[in-house]
């Protein structure tokens, strides 16, 4: 064995994180989960505002949550111009990340088409393709002579149950290797003061005249100025411990990967009348994901009805892949709003700000929703670009309704 | 392959069935405010645990009651809708104009 990976293993553990320490008595910002969008929060204080006496807390490990199980599709095809607006900084602060944080996030922008098999699908990507190009973003309708230039092995004969009619082509859709995200986040936010604390299990939020004074935790009590919550599918219980309820609903959501292939599938391609989309990674494995779960429930099992559903409508749409062997499956506990977009910024209670309600589709917004939670906590006024997506909106029947673009595609 | 007792067609296939969400009382209609519908539309208590939710069967439309274990996925039990609500719902207004 090579000396050099023998010494490797000796030490063990990645290097760029600092040993666990103690837990402070106080922090002057508490992040509650630490996945992509908790760690992207911390980062963004301790950079940008210089607010770094800041403690991440993660009951499991670090990005082990569902930022460790999405299947990294980046895209700003949205349809109402608030979310269009928003995802398009998301996926400009991914092309950029790689250089901004030092840390080769492995960002590959490869285009993302998406089917339409009736006709109420093609009016839906026309008007997302002309708001789209309206803000700048990079989407067109595409006809079925189109698609078999864009993806040449798609199956595109009459003789399935949904043929296909059209497409919608969106040049700036892409995937970065999901992890990587979170490393980076956390290994620079480390370099700047943030304490990173897994296995470590927030139980209560203490409360005084309506504000947000501290955290319970399996390691002991903190004092802190502000939370920032940002646990995904335990959004509901961690509010309630703040006094409050969401309007969240937690689904599984699972995905697969295939055994290693040649590459053949350049861009991502996605159905959301089948339920199912694919894209091929730099390994070559096919990754897989489709649709939640029909009910709600607090557990990442996987189902066999799941997996036959996402297999069949993906052989509808690449039949050859008959004979390929599965190699992983998994799910992640998704926290659903009614809308499909996001709940960020003001809470019920002060000082104890909302970075939840990213269902299935918030991988994507990690950059972005870091940089302006960040923004939000250390200036304590929300930023306007995510005040469509503020709690409030229920209340006012002022939803920000994103259903037909992101339910089952991501 | 999950099963569901269903209170009309016995032991079926879970995948011929929709859940509609927890069990919850209705506002009452003549009196609620905005927020109060909001309220009930909107959030919900995702309650990690045993909860009553709306299930219907949908190949033959039954609506019923089922107990469930939100984190283990277990069904506790399933009961007609009528052992919980046997008294009719009056939507028109209490004093009587329309
Ligand atoms: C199968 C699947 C596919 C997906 N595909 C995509 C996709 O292609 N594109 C996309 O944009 N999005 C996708 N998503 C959604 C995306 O993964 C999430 O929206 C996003 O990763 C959420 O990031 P987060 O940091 O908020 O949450 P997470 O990464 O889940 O982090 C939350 C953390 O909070 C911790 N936590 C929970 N409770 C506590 C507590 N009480 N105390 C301390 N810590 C706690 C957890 O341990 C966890 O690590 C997918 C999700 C799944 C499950």
């Amino acid at each position: 064995m090579p000396i050099g990976l023998l010494r490797h293993a000796v030490r063990g553990g990645r290097r760029d994180l600092p040993p666990p320490s103690e837990l402070k008595p106080s922090y002057d910002v508490v992040i509650v989960g630490g996945g992509g969008h908790g760690l992207a929060t911390a980062y963004h204080l301790a950079k940008h505002w210089g607010v770094r006496n800041v403690c991440v807390l993660d009951r499991g490990y670090l990005g082990g949550g569902n930022t460790a199980r999405n299947t990294a599709v980046i895209r700003s095809n949205y349809i109402t111009p608030e979310s269009v607006r928003f995802y398009k900084e998301g996926v400009e602060l991914f092309t950029r990340f790689s250089n901004d944080l030092g840390y080769n996030i492995m960002y590959s922008q490869r285009g993302q088409l998406t089917l339409a098999h009736s006709d109420a699908s093609l009016r839906t990507f026309r008007l997302r393709a002309e708001v789209n190009k309206h803000l700048g973003v990079r989407s067109e309708m595409v006809d079925r002579k189109q698609i078999r230039e864009i993806v040449p092995c798609l199956h595109m004969d009459d003789d399935v149950r949904y043929p296909i009619l059209g497409g919608l082509w969106h040049r700036d859709g892409g995937t970065a290797r999901h992890d990587a995200v979170a490393w980076a986040y956390a290994a620079r936010a480390a370099e700047m003061g943030v304490e990173l604390h897994q296995r470590t299990e927030v139980t209560g939020i203490r409360r005084d005249k309506g504000k947000a004074v501290g955290v319970e935790t399996t390691r002991g009590v903190i004092a802190c100025g502000h939370v920032v919550q940002a646990v995904a599918g335990m959004s509901s219980q961690l509010a309630a411990m703040a006094g409050f309820r969401l309007p969240i609903r937690s689904f599984p959501l699972q995905a697969m990967v295939t055994q290693p292939l040649k590459p053949f599938l350049d861009p991502l391609v996605s159905s959301a009348a089948l339920h199912a989309y694919v894209s091929q990674t730099a390994r070559g494995e096919l990754v897989i994901g489709g649709g939640s779960d029909p009910y709600e429930l607090y557990s990442t099992r996987s189902t066999l009805e799941l997996k036959e559903s996402l297999i069949a409508h993906t052989l509808e749409m690449f039949p050859f892949l008959a004979e390929v062997k599965m190699l992983r499956q998994w799910a992640g506990l998704t926290d659903m709003t009614p809308d499909y977009s996001p709940v960020m910024g003001e809470s019920p209670l002060q000082n104890y700000w909302l970075d939840a309600g990213w269902g299935t589709w918030g991988f994507k917004a990690t950059p972005v929703s870091g940089k302006y939670m960040a923004e939000t906590v250390a200036t304590g006024r929300v930023p306007d670009i995510l005040k469509p997506f503020r709690l409030d909106r229920f209340a006012t029947y002022d939803l920000a309704n994103e259903m037909g673009a992101t339910a089952a595609s991501h | 392959m999950k099963i569901m007792p269903c209170p009309l067609n016995g032991p079926r296939n879970i995948s011929e069935f929709s859940c509609f969400g927890e069990v919850a009382d209705m506002p009452e209609p003549t009196t609620a405010d905005d927020a109060a519908w909001a309220e009930h539309v909107w959030y919900a208590n995702n309650t990690a645990g045993v909860v009553r939710e709306w299930w219907c069967h949908v190949p033959t439309s039954y609506w019923f009651i089922a107990e469930r274990n939100t984190v283990t996925d277990e069904i506790l039990r399933t009961y007609p809708a009528s052992e919980v609500y046997n008294q009719r719902v009056e939507f028109a207004p209490k004093d009587g104009t329309a």
